[in-house]
């Protein structure tokens, strides 16, 4: 057992059930609360494959906006919990079953077809956050320009549409 | 050292875990809330593959995912905004009429 193992085993408990947190508790702020704890668990795994960028963006991109986004929606539909209905009896085992067999399925194939073989890179000092950023940047800025390009009119056309839906609309007829 | 094996596992657990909430759940938000940890557990993937092979396209794509998700939480949270309005419920099991 190295040090890295034992982060990892650790940490990944964490992830495991946080997001089973999400899954299972009935009220959505708890949800949504999880949900930030695994979104940091998994900022620090990033941490440790060597990609502090991502991780940065991860906190700040996914913890910080988009679940504050969420909490601010929850909070203003007033939808913490949902009242009881009934529900098909059969769905939720079905679906327990289905995702069973999808998660062995996913793991079969990940390790027989892709054959991913070795350890992950440890995070040593030559992976400091400065030569990360500058590499990204320039693998960014180089090979995946376009891409980059396309990003920024799908971020502006995604707040445009954000504010259609929800203005309000003067009837003139 | 960590296998990048142990990686994969945690990131289909993770996926399966977000498949199951899309499936059970009926609060539309909870259903949202599983697609942005699906989104991250591949990405998890993505990180790891590009640790392995000592390559940073994996990490811009998750750069590129992150970007999306945004994108799309921002539409996707005012849609649900626009169908509170309308139907007063967020239950996915009341959004079955096809005319508003």
């Amino acid at each position: 057992m190295t040090l890295d193992l034992i982060f990892f085993l650790i940490l990944s408990l964490i992830a495991l059930s946080t997001a089973l947190g999400m899954l299972l508790s009935r009220n959505a702020v708890y949800s949504a609360l999880f949900l930030v704890l695994n979104f940091i668990t998994v900022a620090v795994f990033y941490l440790l494959l060597g990609a502090p960028f991502i991780a940065m963006a991860q906190v700040t991109v996914y913890a910080g906006a988009i679940m504050v986004l969420f909490l601010f929606v929850i909070m203003l539909l007033g939808a913490e919990e949902l009242p009881k209905a009934e529900v098909l009896p059969w769905q939720k085992r079905l679906a327990r079953g289905l995702a069973f067999v999808l998660a062995l399925e996913t793991t079969f194939i990940f390790l027989t077809r892709a054959r991913p073989i070795g350890d992950v890179a440890q995070p040593d000092a030559s992976i400091n956050t400065v030569t990360n950023l500058r590499a990204l940047g320039e693998t960014l800025f180089t090979d995946y320009l376009l891409p980059f390009e396309v990003t920024s009119i799908l971020l502006l056309v995604a707040m445009i549409g954000a504010i259609v839906l929800v203005r309000k609309e003067k009837r003139v007829h | 050292m960590v296998p990048v094996n142990y990686y994969i596992i945690l990131s289909a657990i993770l996926f399966t875990i977000g498949v199951v909430g899309v499936l059970t759940r009926r609060n539309a938000l909870i259903i949202f809330m599983s697609i942005e940890l699906m989104l991250n557990a591949a990405n998890l993937a993505f990180v790891a593959f590009s640790s392995v092979i000592k390559s940073f396209s994996g990490q811009i794509f998750v750069f590129f995912v992150i970007a999306v998700a945004a994108a799309e939480v921002a539409v996707g949270l005012a849609l649900i905004v626009e169908i509170f309005k309308s139907k007063r419920s967020i239950d996915v099991d009341q959004m079955s009429s096809l005319k508003g």
